[in-house]
């Protein structure tokens, strides 16, 4: 944990000082030190000065959502740390304001009102589960901040607060079921996820595909957050004998998932069934150990060993940056391209108003994303391409399979409207 | 006025007088609206911190699973609230317009019939203490009649709420899944994002705190309040005197349930949301925490515990974002260990002798003394109460 | 359901769903025997329980990266070393946590619940702070993780006869220590009577701390087990806690023999319910069950009938 020596530099103890002495105090102070600009660039009172620009960055470092959130601060960091190398945003070296979601829904909306009210800040990096995201939309809307949203979710949603830069449902599992019926014949799916919106609206998603295929799902099972023990569904899937596993387990029971199925003697390299996840990233790979896993398909936008030039400066970078272990997930690329789409959108309003900021957004192209070509829809999601990769023993994907032509993002898919 | 002061003693008042001044004067003068409304959070907290003092302090019944009334009650409100959002004009672009998103989402066609009354905002105020308190009654009679007591009621409780969590995250199309009943806007047309709107919710709040805080007294005060120490001691005894201890038991646990509950439709209205996070245990335990920290057997101690830990849990984590579970660890090791009564006994330690000095002799026993005496002891009425408890968890 | 399966492939299913519900079984009393130690027979109430399994399981982890890098050769059987070290040092973090706080509260058993609560909370920290926030992979022997196939269709987990291997040698174990030996008997008597225990010049501190490092360390052992079928992160203790209060005092917290009782009866009922109904719903009726009866028997399944 290379960041573990940042909370005790100079500002941030003074602003705990601050706090303790007195919190109006604090915050008058705060205010008092931000001159506000009203010209071009900033005619909205935004925390931005001649030399500088804040933004905010809001995860869990702290309770469980911490584990998967991490990645995405990184990323964030780094994006913002190169950007500032750069020379900056119109100009402006990009300050960042740390806080901590906790892992609890309303810590994210007090915290995200604190960063737009208080802080004033020009763009929020942050969020992960669709919970955080619900929490947090209603304060975004209202007091008019930016949001740039990492994960991959189950869509049904478009805000002109937030920039999804992760996949929505569609475009994941579509190209993903596509491929498994093409490529390895597969005619009946066995759906299993964890117990809460994402896994159900993607199975939702899957399932509909399925029918219009005319394959079969043999089952359909959820298993509450956090559940250890599988091997009850696992013997249902040995008496169904589906061609495919669809799984959207996340959190720690990825980890007793995938080692109870290899100990019960299924091994995912022989495809007898197949594995295809939507949720295991390199990230979790470290936790369940690519020996367990090694032979599952994953469905997504990014895998680290992408082999283009973007990508290997990025794992190269990220790699000097936080360590030569550390392994990228596809949120942790998602994260990565928050602070780079913000840019150029400020870059093309000539303001960092919100507003413009908004109007600028969509048809923003990133050349430079680590994933290949990413472009902003009108939607405010990105033009993405979809990859499966193969798990490897060493905790990478193989490539085996990517989209000819970037995918339209389709957050409210027919018959979900 | 005499009345008055006899009816919550005489410090009693003038403490709750510089409570009241405190939370209705210094803090909406001191704070703008953003820390007022986070203050306004902290107290939803309180109701359910008093309800623990009364139950767990007084009663001697540690309920880890308070969370779920402050749910049941959060959910009420915010079921209300959802509806009025879900007008079929605001939800034009769903499949089924009228009904919530996340109903339209998870393919319901029509609202289900239990989320039909909640059109009605005088049903759901009836609900919002009726529900958690007919809930807690139902519990209370399957355990009390029974004799379940102390550490198997406390962890009863603990699966109470787990159950209670699951079943609302695993249902998402009838209480909206581990996201919760998000994007509520408007309480009868009046919308409750608005600055004027968090001011004016804060008020309530504070009254509806300083009125539950007055009840609370009120039940302390009363001969039921004795029998519930009494009972705490020695529970057997009071049985043997002739009383129906279970009933007792049942209604003190009902009143933590109606406190907790009004904090929870509280919450809903300030924070604009509910979610399952609030139901399960953290939460729960988190809530005895603040009990703990401002003395379990002192209502107003109860208020200014929630507010400390609350801010102190704010400005840790707004400082040392990655170090500030330490803190908190430790200033509950540190409460428990060295501050038993937390900080209303190191108030009547420290600070009210001094006070005392400069006052005329009281007529009326101070705070400290009524629990002494009604304990029939000194200073030291946690560790013997506690002594209880033991016996009670290893019947 | 059963309409388009063979008998054998039933047949063995249903072997197979028995031997889930075995495994589920062991779990449950390894999770649940160090706190039946630790609640039942002294009445402190560590909601730190899952923290110091995850320590073992931290030292599991330490363990298996200890000898791939030096002792490589003998890989294969580092996971019983790896058990030792977990039972030593959690053991060691019991004892001193009884030193440093339990031992001021045994009179404020309510007390205890909030005091190792604050503890879990700077464990977790901890384990954050050192391990980093993401979960740790911990590689196995490559002679646990495969499964014996019986037949066609019948295939039995490794790791799972070793979950139940160890269950049995760990519950016999602490079953012949509270029965037969010094420390004990020592136990017994202190948790029925302490001054009469101390009168007759049992060291009850010593043995209290003794009593508490046992459970933690048995704690420690169990989370080292689960690496096999778990995760190891900085939360992941918390996934535990009330599968185990519920097993212990369902079982009734005094009584060993309850304690297994009661890990069988809601495993079975665990298992039987997932495979006939989806996960979630089994997980909420089988803790309806368990705290109706507890409504219906409060004292549990088994209880130690003492005059106080």
């Amino acid at each position: 944990m290379h960041s573990k020596s940042k909370p005790f530099n100079g500002s941030v103890r003074r602003r705990f000082l601050q706090n303790l002495l007195a919190i109006p105090a604090a915050v008058m102070l705060a205010n008092a030190s931000l001159p506000a600009y009203a010209d071009s660039a900033n005619s909205t009172g935004l925390a931005v000065t001649d030399k500088t620009v804040k933004v905010g960055i809001l995860h869990s470092v702290t309770g469980t959502m911490a584990i998967s959130e991490t990645g995405s601060v990184q990323a964030e960091k780094l994006a913002i740390e190169q950007i500032n190398a750069m020379g900056g945003v119109l100009g402006r070296k990009i300050e960042f304001i740390q806080e901590d979601g906790a892992s609890d829904w309303p810590t994210f909306a007090e915290k995200s009102k604190k960063l737009l009210i208080n802080d004033k800040v020009a763009a929020v990096f942050g969020c992960w589960t669709s919970a955080s995201r619900k929490a947090v939309l209603p304060i975004f809307e209202q007091y008019n901040g930016m949001l740039y949203y990492p994960t991959f979710y189950e869509g049904l949603e478009q805000s002109p607060n937030v920039i999804y830069t992760g996949q929505e449902a569609t475009q994941q599992i579509l190209a993903g079921i596509d491929w498994v019926v093409k490529e390895k014949g597969a005619k009946s799916f066995f759906l299993l996820g964890s117990d809460y919106i994402w896994p159900r609206t993607s199975n939702k998603i899957a399932r509909k595909h399925i029918d219009k295929l005319g394959l079969k799902v043999s089952g359909e099972e959820y298993y509450p957050l956090g559940h250890t023990q599988f091997n009850s569904v696992i013997n249902k899937i040995k008496l169904k004998k589906p061609d495919v596993i669809f799984a959207s387990v996340v959190g720690g029971s990825n980890v007793a998932f995938y080692k109870q199925l290899k100990a019960a003697g299924i091994d995912m390299t022989k495809e007898k069934p197949l594995v295809l996840t939507i949720s295991v990233t390199e990230d979790e790979i470290l936790g369940i150990g690519g020996e367990n896993i090694e032979g599952a398909y994953a469905s997504m936008k990014y895998f680290q060993s992408l082999t283009n030039d973007n990508n290997k400066n990025f794992v190269k970078a990220f790699k000097e940056r936080w360590g030569k272990d550390i392994v990228i997930g596809d949120v942790t690329q998602a994260a990565y391209l928050g602070p780079w789409l913000w840019k150029a959108a400020v870059e093309k309003a000539g303001s960092f108003d919100i507003d413009k900021v908004r109007a600028a957004s969509p048809g923003i192209e990133l050349k430079t994303a680590p994933e290949g070509y990413v472009r902003v829809h009108e939607n405010h999601h990105l033009w993405s391409k979809t990859r499966i990769g193969n798990a490897q023993a060493d905790g990478q994907y193989k490539i085996v399979y990517e989209t000819k032509d970037l995918i339209e993002p389709d957050p409210f898919p027919a018959g979900y409207k | 006025m005499t009345k008055i002061k006899d009816f919550i003693g005489r410090y009693q008042l003038s403490h709750l007088l510089i409570l009241a001044v405190i939370l209705l004067v210094v803090m909406p003068l001191a704070m703008d609206i953003f820390r007022l409304n986070l203050v306004g959070k902290y107290l939803t907290y309180a109701f359910v911190a008093l309800g623990l003092v009364l139950c767990w302090g007084y009663g001697g019944i540690l309920s880890l699973g308070q969370g779920v009334f402050f749910g049941l009650g959060g959910y009420c409100m915010a079921m209300f609230l959802k509806l009025e959002a879900s007008s079929p004009e605001h939800t034009a672009i769903q499949s089924t317009p009228g009904i919530p998103d996340f109903m339209d989402w998870n393919q319901l066609t029509a609202l289900p019939w239990f989320w039909e009354p909640f059109h009605s905002f005088g049903f759901t105020l009836l609900a919002v203490v009726l529900v958690p308190a007919l809930f807690a009654f139902i519990i209370g009679v399957a355990m009390f009649k029974r004799r379940v007591s102390g550490v198997y009621f406390a962890i009863i409780t603990q699966a109470i709420a787990a159950i209670l969590t699951i079943l609302i995250i695993g249902q998402q199309g009838y209480t909206g899944g581990v996201n919760g009943i998000t994007d509520l806007r408007t309480l009868n047309g009046w919308d409750i994002r608005t600055d004027s709107a968090k001011y004016i919710l804060y008020f309530i709040n504070a009254f509806l705190l300083i009125g539950c805080l007055i009840a609370a007294r009120y039940i302390i005060k009363s001969k039921l309040g004795r029998l519930l120490v009494a009972m705490r001691e020695r529970e057997d005894r009071v049985r043997f005197s002739g009383y129906d201890v279970s009933s007792f038991k049942i209604f003190i646990y009902c009143v933590a349930a109606v406190f907790s509950a009004i904090g929870g439709a509280m919450f809903t209205l300030q924070v604009g949301f509910m979610s399952p996070s609030f139901v399960g245990i953290v939460p729960s335990i988190e809530m005895v925490i603040f009990c703990a920290v401002g003395g379990r057997l002192s209502i107003l101690g109860a208020v200014y515990g929630t507010l400390l830990v609350n801010w102190a849990k704010t400005s840790f984590s707004e400082s040392f974002p990655e170090l500030w579970l330490f803190a908190m660890g430790a200033l509950f090791i540190g409460v428990v260990m060295a501050f038993p009564n937390g900080l209303a006994g190191l108030y009547q330690t420290y600070v009210e002798p001094r006070l005392q000095r400069f006052r005329k002799p009281a007529p009326v026993a101070s705070q400290s003394q009524v629990v002494s005496l009604e304990a029939g002891k000194t200073a030291t009425t946690t560790n013997s109460a506690d002594k209880e408890y033991s016996h009670a968890g290893n019947q | 359901m059963f309409a388009d399966y063979t008998m054998t492939e039933l047949t063995s299913i249903f072997a197979m769903q028995g031997f889930a519900g075995l495994i589920l079984f062991s779990v449950f009393v390894l999770m649940a025997l160090g706190l039946a130690i630790i609640f039942g027979q002294m009445g402190v109430i560590n909601m730190a329980h899952g923290e110091f399994m995850i320590l073992g399981a931290y030292v599991t982890y330490l363990t298996s990266t200890l000898f791939a890098e030096y002792l490589p050769s003998i890989y294969g059987s580092y996971f019983f070393i790896a058990m030792i070290f977990a039972f030593i040092v959690t053991a060691a973090l019991g004892a001193l946590v009884e030193w440093a706080i339990i031992r001021h509260l045994y009179k404020r058993p309510l007390d205890t619940l909030l005091a190792t609560w604050g503890l879990s909370l700077i464990l977790q920290q901890l384990y954050r702070s050192v391990f980093g926030a993401r979960e740790v992979g911990v590689t196995l022997p490559d002679w646990l993780m495969g499964s014996y196939a019986l037949n066609d269709s019948i295939e039995i987990p490794i790791n799972g006869l070793f979950v139940m291997g160890l269950t049995i040698v760990i519950t016999v174990g602490v079953a012949l220590m509270m029965q037969k030996s010094r420390l004990g008997k020592q136990t017994r008597a202190v948790v029925q009577n302490r001054p009469m225990a101390a009168a007759v010049g049992i060291n009850t501190e010593k043995v209290d701390r003794m009593t508490f490092a046992l459970g933690c360390g048995i704690a420690g052992i169990a989370g080292s087990a689960f690496t096999m079928i778990g995760s190891t992160g900085p939360t992941s203790g918390q996934l535990y806690i009330v599968d185990t209060f519920l097993v212990v005092v369902f079982g009734g917290a005094s009584s060993l023999i309850g304690t297994v009782a009661s890990a069988f009866t809601i495993s079975q009922a665990q298992s039987t319910m997932e495979f006939f109904l989806s996960g979630s719903t089994a997980k909420v009726l089988t803790l309806l069950t368990v705290v109706g009866i507890l409504m219906l028997r409060p004292q549990g399944l088994f209880s130690l009938k003492i005059r106080r």
